[in-house]
């Protein structure tokens, strides 16, 4: 297969954009987190929420860290790689990505120096309402991208102007644009897949401490109260994905049978697919296992109408199925797995056990990177649906490109990332290994500090908290206590 | 003001905002290989630890409101530039990494491989951008269609370089400045040294690019004769560059620093004058340089983009300045460090 410079663009944006999606969900998530565990800091005085709400915060400067490094790449990519697209989109574009600049980056990373380096400068009341801007600010991003991304699987409130190789969509209805038919249930499903991740991650780390017996007042708290959200949101996913598929009977139709390797219409009811190997050029599934009407009653509510397959869309115009399919099925699998897993801790937390049972445990610990799967590939079956369009009905992805930029040039960016995010991965696990090996610092005993001013408290907390990146303890100019390893 | 106005307006102000902050950023990694122990090397490192990050969102936003505002000049220069920009965005993050991988070990050879890789991210990603600044100005080989037609070897010319190489100074400067707000002591008398040597150093590039720009850009002068109050800011751009020296000699680092500010928020302004109304210039024919009417988004846009931005400066504008205020101070080695 020759190397050109559109399988080479795809190849770089699918590259940058799954390595930089790694970090903004756990942002998003451990964010929600970190606002209640102040809140209830605030309002109790309990220093152990306090102990909690400090150790999370740490590992999320790392992340997020990491989620702004790989996000400058994606801005500038759309200009260096596709320039073409760029061009069609940016009108309608525009107004998103002025809101997220002004409403989201900035309210972010100017808290979160508050956050992360003004434990002993500023209030616990200025740091809760510093940590709420951070929480808020992940939130507002997301809402933009996914409504601008949105766009372009469902466009709305534009209009065409111009000819041939300049014709691009200039904004008409910046509410319709905002509202687009599939915005809202993007939104949803997005930052469904975001609390889920960091319930995980929390649940992970958690269990992890719990085996090692370890820091078991702060892993119990923690694990019950990320259960809550990992189940509660492993259910939502399931409810608002349903909800989702039937929408995109109307709004995609093509995706949503390429999800299903749904090839032919038919007359009756419509099979669903719970696993097998699609076959474009055969049009059917190999070593599949269908269940008769399922998929026309999860679409229609019966088991006889037909749902639209493949064979209504020319050719040419059909997204990538098998592609479409796995990472759907697999998503889909996932998903019930984390029902599973929730429900069987339920089960033990309600004997009373689940804290002893400790295959449980170990199956939490390794199960971390599962919602990050999850999450990736619940992006991949969006963008693979998509295809052959960058913009549904309107642009194809092989039009988006740029016209002066080479195949050689694609080529050495696309070494150049691989090198550099390697390295920038093996430093985030490093670093997250440190922060996880070093645990939450201790929780000083009540009746030492009882009678002191609470300021005092938290300034003397802070100056033993360890914020910085790095381990502390590691220079003889810093007066902390070594990490208990 | 038309709108189209208005945001080339708004651009030159982000930009100006991030060179004024990320540049005393860039110039303490520009410095760096200048300090002797490893004690200093973590001050360097520790004064912007809480503030590079946020300095970096303005170029976020900056290239952001560029897509929104120019998509057209967004796509050709951005894919024009797309080699000299896939290197600043390797040096970008080879600089973030850098920060964060030194202080993991004590080993001698392991921290002074980073200490380069800091330096090294610093001085190309300025270098960089000055270079871009450079071709703008100059021009580059735009046709009829708006797209760049050139390669990337069009773009290394001698006065875009010198542009990078004046970044380069006014960010060593501008950050040996900033560094003798951060510190004490010994360091602080010898970066009292770096201020003159960097003040030097910029003096005679400043000199240098004006003379070339007259010589080389002749679109450069037009808007001069329009609007002579332009120069206003000539002169006050020469009053700002001359308070610094004077700000050094008396030992007012905070006066010195506020002129170098302010001597950078003058050269970006002339830098617009410079272009207006164009954004880039062409190379090939004036007719083709892409202004502020035929790369721009539609009125609608702009108009919706306005209001965003008219309702959201203002809180950025409070916060960075609640922020500053917060980290004000010398910097303290401590738990929070590098």
């Amino acid at each position: 297969m020759e190397l050109d410079v559109l399988i080479l663009s795809r190849l770089q944006f699918a590259l940058t954009i799954m390595f930089h999606y790694l970090f903004p969900p756990l942002t998003i998530g451990l964010g929600g987190l970190m606002v209640s565990l102040e809140a209830m800091y605030l309002r109790t005085r309990n220093p152990h929420y306090e102990q909690a709400a400090k150790f999370w915060t740490r590992i999320f400067a790392v992340n997020f860290a990491m989620g702004v490094s790989t996000g400058i790449v994606m801005e500038f990519q759309f200009g260096t790689n596709w320039a073409t697209y760029s061009r069609f989109v940016g009108d309608v574009f525009g107004s998103a990505l002025a809101a997220e600049g002004i409403f989201a980056f900035f309210l972010e990373s100017g808290f979160l120096a508050v956050v992360v380096f003004g434990w002993d400068k500023v209030s616990p009341r200025v740091h809760f309402f510093a940590t709420c801007m951070v929480a808020l600010g992940a939130i507002f991003s997301s809402v933009w991208i996914v409504v601008a991304n949105s766009w372009q699987q469902t466009p709305a409130g534009f209009h065409l102007v111009g000819e041939g190789t300049n014709v691009r969509a200039e904004i008409t209805d910046f509410w319709a644009m905002v509202f687009n038919p599939s915005s809202v249930d993007r939104l949803l499903h997005t930052l469904i897949g975001c609390y889920i991740l960091a319930a995980f991650f929390v649940m992970s780390i958690s269990a992890y401490y719990l085996l090692r017996g370890k820091h078991l007042e702060f892993a119990k708290r923690s694990f019950s109260q990320a259960l809550i959200m990992g189940s509660v949101m492993s259910l939502a996913a399931l409810i608002q994905g349903d909800v989702q598929a039937r929408n995109l009977k109307k709004t995609q139709p093509a995706k949503l049978a390429a999800m299903e390797a749904h090839f032919e219409t038919g007359t009756g009811g419509t099979p669903l697919y719970a696993f097998g190997i699609p076959d474009e050029e055969k049009r059917s599934v190999r070593f599949g296992l269908a269940i008769p009407g399922m998929l026309s009653f999860l679409i229609h509510g019966n088991t006889q109408e037909p749902v639209m397959g493949l064979d209504r869309f020319p050719r040419d115009d059909w997204p990538p199925v098998n592609l479409t399919f796995q990472s759907f099925h697999l998503m889909v699998g996932l998903g019930f797995f984390f029902i599973a897993i929730t429900l069987a801790a339920w089960f033990y937390l309600w004997r009373g056990k689940l804290f002893e049972t400790r295959w449980l445990l170990w199956i939490f610990v390794v199960s971390i990177p599962l919602p990050y799967a999850a999450n990736q590939l619940g992006w991949a079956t969006a963008e693979f649906g998509r295809q052959p369009w960058v913009v549904y009905g309107m642009l194809r992805t092989s039009d988006g490109l740029s016209k002066s930029v080479t195949a050689g040039q694609t080529l050495a960016s696309i070494i150049m990332f691989g090198i550099i995010y390697a390295l920038l991965f093996a430093v985030f696990l490093y670093v997250l290994n440190d922060k996880i090996q070093h645990g939450p610092e201790p929780v000083t005993p009540p009746e030492k500090t009882k009678g002191q001013d609470l300021a005092d408290v938290a300034g003397q907390r802070a100056g033993t908290g360890g914020y910085s990146l790095t381990m502390p303890g590691e220079s003889p100019h810093n007066p902390g206590p070594t990490p208990s390893k | 003001m038309d709108l189209n106005l208005l945001w080339f307006v708004l651009l030159g102000i982000l930009l100006a905002g991030y060179a004024i902050l990320d540049g005393f950023d860039l110039g303490v990694g520009i410095l760096h290989p200048f300090t002797k122990t490893d004690q200093e090397r973590r001050i360097l490192m520790n004064s912007i630890g809480p503030l590079w990050d946020g300095n970096e969102v303005w170029l976020v936003t900056f290239g952001g409101a560029m897509f929104a505002a120019f998509p057209e000049v967004y796509a050709t220069v951005f894919s024009g530039f797309y080699t000299p920009f896939m290197l600043l965005l390797f040096a970008l993050i080879f600089r973030a990494v850098s920060m964060e991988f030194r202080s993991k070990r004590q080993n001698p050879a392991w921290r002074q491989t980073w200490d380069w890789a800091f330096f090294g991210g610093s001085t190309l990603a300025t270098f960089l951008f000055g270079v871009a600044v450079g071709n703008a100005l100059q021009g580059m080989p735009i046709g009829a269609d708006k797209e760049f037609t050139g390669t990337t070897l069009d773009l290394v010319r001698p006065y875009p370089v010198l542009v990078g190489l004046f970044a380069v100074a006014t960010f060593a400067m501008h950050g040996s400045l900033y560094l003798s707000l951060k510190t004490e002591g010994e360091l602080h008398k010898r970066i009292h040294g770096w201020n003159w040597r960097t003040f030097g150093f910029f003096l005679v590039l400043f000199l240098f690019t004006t003379v070339f720009t007259l010589v080389q850009v002749p679109l450069a002068t037009r808007n001069f004769d329009q609007h002579p109050w332009v120069w206003l800011v000539v002169v006050l751009n020469i009053l700002a560059v001359s308070n610094i020296p004077r700000a050094i000699y008396r030992a007012r680092p905070l006066h010195a620093f506020i002129s170098s500010c302010a001597a950078i928020a003058a050269l970006t302004f002339l830098f617009g004058v410079a272009l207006f109304p164009d954004l880039v210039h062409s190379s090939l024919s004036p007719d083709w340089s892409l202004n502020v009417y035929n790369g721009a988004s539609s009125q609608k846009t702009l108009a919706i983009m306005r209001n965003i931005a008219f309702l959201g400066m203002p809180f950025v504008l409070a916060y960075t300045c609640v922020i500053l205020w917060v980290f004000r101070g010398k910097v303290k080695i401590g738990h929070f460090s590098y």
